[in-house]
Parts: C-alpha cells; sequence; structure tokens
C-alpha cells in the first residue's frame, strides 16, 4: 500500500492522490468511450448510485427528497443493461460524451471505507445538441484486492435546474 | 368531408377521422392565441398546501409566465402574489423557498409583509399621503386564488367560473387519488424541474396516452421482469373517459405494486401486510366498491390545459408551460399520505425513480420521443396532420385508444379558435 498522505480534514489517506485521480479519470474514460460493463465493474456488489436534485445541498437524502436517481445495486446493473439497447430510446443512438474531471480531494475515513470528492464537467452531444452538465461526485472507496473499488457513489449536479439538460439519460 | 387547410382540427365522427394540424404545434401564432385564450382564461395550478405549511414559509415559482409569490401569512392564510415590486419592479422574493416574515426588495429595500403589505421604504416621510393610499404599494394579488383540498389554483382573471365548477367531472378523479390519505396528501421534498424541445400539447397528449407505454416504455418492463416477483398477474385494460371542459382521464388496471394498495412479492411479507392493512382502512373508510377502484385501478388525469395527476406507480403532478412554439419547462412533484410509514414511503419512492423523471426508465424516453415529434413537425411538406382518431367509433374507449386526447383537443379547439387573435 502506498504511504500516508494527508487529505482535507488534516487525516491521513490510505492513497496516493495519483492513485485516486488514476482511478477516477480511468472510470470517467470508460463512460466516454461507452465501456458500461467495464465501468460497472468498477462498483462492488451492494454498492449504490445517487443523483440528488439539482443544487441539492450534500447531506441530501433519498428517502426524504425526490432525487434523480437514487439506484440499489440491481438496479445500478439494469441502468447498464437498458442503457445499451436500442429500446433506450433517449440514448440511441447513443450520445457522445466527454468528462473533464479534476479538483481531487481525499475526505476521510479509513483503508477500509474512504471519501473522495471531484469535480466534472461533462458534455453530451446528440442530434446536433450539446448539453453541459457539471457538478461534483462525492465517492465511498474501498480496496478490493488492492484495487480500489466503488462502495457509493454521489453525483452532484451544481446547476440551479437541469431545464436545459432535460433529462440525465446518461451517468455524468 | 376534408377539412380545409387553414382548419387546426379534422373532426368526422362519419369517417371516424380526428385528426389535429401539425401548425398546432408550430406557428407562433397559435401559442400567441394559447397564451391569450387558454393561460389567461383558465384555472391554473399553482402549488400544494403542504409545501407551504407553516406560517411565514412561502415559496416562489413561474405560472403563465408571470413570477409568482405563494406564501402562508401570520393569520394561517394562503396567498399568491405577483413577485415584483411595485416601486421599480425587482422580484421581491429571489429564495426558492424558506420563512420568514417579511420580504425585503435589494434594490431600495421596500419591505412587504406576508400579506403583501407595504410596511417599510427607506425615506418614507419624502413620499406624499397619496402614495400610502389605498394600498398603492402594497404587492399585486393575483387576481383569483383558490383550493380544493389543498390544491390550489389561480387564475389571471378577476371573474368567472370558480374552481370547484371549473374542476367539474375532475373532482370525482380528483378526490380518489386524495382519498388516499388517511391525514391528507403531502408533496415529498423537492421539486424536479426539467425541459425539453416539444410543444408543451404534447405533454398534454403524452401524460395520458396509454398507446405509447408498451412501445416506448419496452425498456421499463424489461427491467421490472429482472427482479422476480415486482410485477404481478394483472393485464392493463380500462377505459378513457371525458370528464368535460377538456378534463380528461385513462383508469385501467396495471400489473406493478402501487403502495395504495396492491402489493408484489417483491416487496416481501411485511409489506404485504401493511397493504393489506391500508386496503383495509379504505373499504372501512369507503366500502368495498370504492376501496377496490382506489386501491387496484391507476388513473391518468389531466386537468385542462396543463396539470397531469398520474396515480399510477407512485403518485406524481406535473405542470408544464410553453417557453416557445418547440420548448417546454416542467415541474413534477412526488405526493404522498402524511401518514405513510418510512418502509411504505421508501417502496413509493424507489418506484418513481425507477419510472419517472429526468433519470427514471421511462420518462426520458417520453421526452426524447416528443422532442422527434416536434423535429418531425420541421418536414414542411411531410404529413400535414397528426391522427388522434383511435377508439373514435368505439362506444367504450379502452386505455389505449385516444378518446381522452380528442376530450382536450376539443376543448383547446374551441377555446383558441373562439377567442379572437
Amino acid at each position: 500500500m502506498a504511504s500516508p498522505r494527508h487529505g482535507a480534514a488534516g487525516m491521513s489517506a490510505p492513497v496516493t492522490r495519483s492513485e485516486l485521480e488514476d482511478f477516477l479519470y480511468l472510470e470517467a474514460a470508460l463512460l466516454d468511450n461507452w465501456q458500461l460493463d467495464e465501468w460497472l465493474a468498477l462498483f462492488v456488489d451492494g454498492a449504490r448510485y445517487f443523483i440528488p436534485p439539482a443544487g441539492a445541498d450534500d447531506d441530501a437524502d433519498p428517502a426524504t427528497l425526490l432525487f434523480y436517481v437514487a439506484d440499489d445495486y440491481h438496479r445500478l446493473c439494469e441502468r447498464v443493461k437498458r442503457l445499451k439497447k436500442r429500446t433506450a430510446h433517449a440514448e440511441f443512438p447513443r450520445s457522445r460524451c466527454r468528462r473533464m474531471v479534476s479538483n481531487v480531494r481525499y475526505l476521510a475515513g479509513d483503508a477500509a471505507r474512504f471519501s473522495v470528492t471531484s469535480n466534472f464537467v461533462t458534455w453530451r452531444s446528440k442530434l446536433g445538441v450539446t448539453d453541459t452538465f457539471f457538478g461534483h461526485h462525492v465517492y465511498e472507496l474501498t480496496q478490493v484486492a488492492g484495487q480500489l473499488r466503488i462502495l457509493s457513489k454521489k453525483t452532484f449536479l451544481d446547476q440551479d435546474d437541469i431545464r436545459e439538460q432535460g433529462k440525465v439519460s446518461i451517468i455524468p | 368531408m376534408t377539412a380545409s387547410p387553414s382548419a387546426l382540427l379534422d373532426d368526422d365522427r362519419a369517417r371516424g377521422v380526428f385528426r389535429v394540424a401539425r401548425r398546432a404545434f408550430t406557428d407562433p401564432e397559435i401559442l400567441a392565441r394559447e397564451r391569450l385564450a387558454i393561460f389567461e382564461n383558465c384555472w391554473l395550478y399553482l402549488g400544494h398546501d403542504s409545501e407551504i405549511a407553516k406560517p411565514g414559509d412561502y415559496l416562489t415559482r413561474k405560472v403563465a409566465g408571470r413570477d409568482i409569490l405563494f406564501a402562508r401569512g401570520k393569520d394561517g392564510t394562503a396567498r399568491a402574489f405577483f413577485n415584483t415590486c411595485p416601486h421599480r419592479g425587482a422580484l421581491v422574493c429571489r429564495e426558492g423557498a424558506g420563512n420568514g416574515a417579511m420580504f425585503r426588495c435589494f434594490y431600495h429595500s421596500w419591505a412587504f409583509d406576508l400579506e403583501g403589505r407595504l410596511v417599510n421604504r427607506p425615506g418614507d416621510e419624502g413620499y406624499g399621503e397619496g402614495t400610502r393610499k389605498g394600498g398603492m404599494h402594497d404587492l399585486v394579488r393575483v387576481p383569483r386564488l383558490e383550493q380544493y383540498r389543498g390544491l390550489y389554483f389561480m387564475h389571471l382573471q378577476a371573474a368567472g367560473d370558480d374552481l370547484k365548477t371549473y374542476l367539474g367531472g375532475a373532482l370525482e378523479y380528483i378526490d380518489l387519488v386524495l382519498d388516499q390519505a388517511e391525514t391528507a396528501m403531502e408533496i415529498v421534498g423537492g421539486t424536479q424541474a426539467y425541459g425539453f424541445d416539444a410543444n408543451w400539447k404534447l405533454l398534454c397528449e403524452n401524460s395520458f396516452d396509454g398507446y405509447h407505454g408498451l412501445p416506448t416504455h419496452v425498456s421499463y418492463f424489461d427491467y421490472v421482469k429482472s427482479k422476480p416477483g415486482s410485477l404481478v398477474e394483472v393485464a392493463i385494460k380500462g377505459r378513457a373517459f371525458d370528464l368535460g371542459n377538456g378534463h380528461a382521464v385513462v383508469q385501467y388496471t396495471a400489473p406493478w405494486g402501487r403502495p395504495v394498495a396492491q402489493s408484489v412479492p417483491a416487496w416481501g411479507d411485511a409489506a404485504a401486510r401493511e397493504v393489506a392493512a391500508i386496503k383495509a382502512r379504505l373499504v372501512a373508510r369507503f366500502g368495498a366498491e370504492r376501496a377496490e377502484r382506489m386501491a387496484t385501478t391507476n388513473r391518468n388525469l389531466l386537468i385542462f390545459p396543463n396539470f397531469v395527476i398520474n396515480d399510477i406507480m407512485a403518485v406524481t403532478f406535473r405542470t408544464f408551460y410553453p417557453e416557445a412554439p418547440d420548448k417546454q419547462v416542467v415541474n413534477a412533484w412526488a405526493l404522498a399520505p402524511r401518514e405513510e410509514s418510512p418502509a411504505m414511503r421508501e417502496l413509493r419512492l424507489f418506484n418513481f425513480l425507477e419510472f419517472l423523471g429526468p433519470g427514471g426508465f421511462a420518462t426520458p424516453d417520453d421526452c426524447e420521443a416528443l422532442a422527434l415529434c416536434q423535429r418531425g413537425y420541421g418536414s414542411l411538406g411531410g404529413a400535414g396532420w397528426n391522427d388522434i382518431s383511435k377508439g373514435y367509433l368505439s362506444d367504450e374507449p379502452q386505455v389505449d385508444d385516444e378518446a381522452q386526447m380528442r376530450a382536450f383537443w376539443r376543448e383547446w379547439h374551441r377555446r383558441v379558435t373562439e377567442q379572437p387573435a
């Protein structure tokens, strides 16, 4: 394991920033390339995936607030399955996307479970229309056999609303 | 008989033909007429009681192009104001929602209480008596605000039918939804505010179009079938009803779980017992027949012109407004019984998100379909009419027929052609 580094909260991080960056860049590349099965494999069995409503605070709770996405692991797997079908009409033909990830910060935790945040901008282009999504991700990560894996991912859209983007048919 | 090229509607029962001119979706002049004949002259849904539950609660919302401030006064009364300072015009409230004692326009610091009265302005001594009289500088109230069982509607004209008269035949169906709560219905936190590039009337149609369900949403049905026990052996079967005044509904049985009150095996035994108890209480409150209807039939209800209540695997409220002939903005909410247990609420929201909303397995495909329709209307020289005639000659129009859309379109047509342009 890499030597400890200091995280945002002054805590000792179990991995280096560059290891985190490599992992998050890989995730973005898999989504950009529509390698959705490979993307899903970054998640542990039982992982969860959330997109709270645009502008939500980091403590937003899907039990009391109307999210866009609150997937358990089964639904996350089915989301991937659906997106690969031509009957997922919103993504057929599939949109072209490019993701930029930055401001990667270790937040808190220990080797078994730690949280990491990053900023993102994602462009989605389809049928002559290009939409921009921007925001930040908050991950709960762990390590399985020396590899980083995702326990949960929350994607916060920091725009006011999604009047322009209309739908979150991609994984931002 | 063939419709004239300038006609907007081709309604010929003898031939079983009902068609809508595609110009209705693209012509800016039609949109101008709709603004005048429809949005200025109908009751429009503003918001729900539970969204401003306590004195001092307020929210801001755009209705028919107006910025509206919806606030509950210290006296407990809900009021709707135009959100513009009577002095120079800035929005007096810039937040989406909150609780407070007054609204202060930041430009010159004029302040208004929750009842809309001007209560403070800097340099008040510099103003003549005339500006203090008759509430000249109070916030301007929306001409009419009325509620039905916690659903607040506003009207931009001072005179005309009251809300209950306007809702007419739709009241029965609204009751079937609201009576599901033993206390009252409440809006679950938050609004889904989205939009897409298609005429607003396409979402009226889509919201209660049973015909598109299977082809458009096959991937949703694939998904629910992927989880053993997430459906029951119930066919999608039911009727369409014209409720008058342009309101219409489809009511039908369906295989998905409904928190009130159709349990599916995947929910487990505890949920099944809870759903059975909810059903038993429905029977006790309303009798077997009405309880059965509430519990086992779904409803997609359109309140003319643009308020949709979908009482399906969850309950949604939805309004939408045109920004241009080919662009609309949507607000959508989830509604639930206030007394609902955390377990039922979780199932309800899980249901909601798997089908509905911008990240669901169905709504994005609807948005895509409607945007593609709109795009198709650009094919000048292509088909000039949309066909809405399915089931026209049937005495009992089915859920996958289009009688409910014809009810909407006839009222739409009456209004846009009667009103002078």
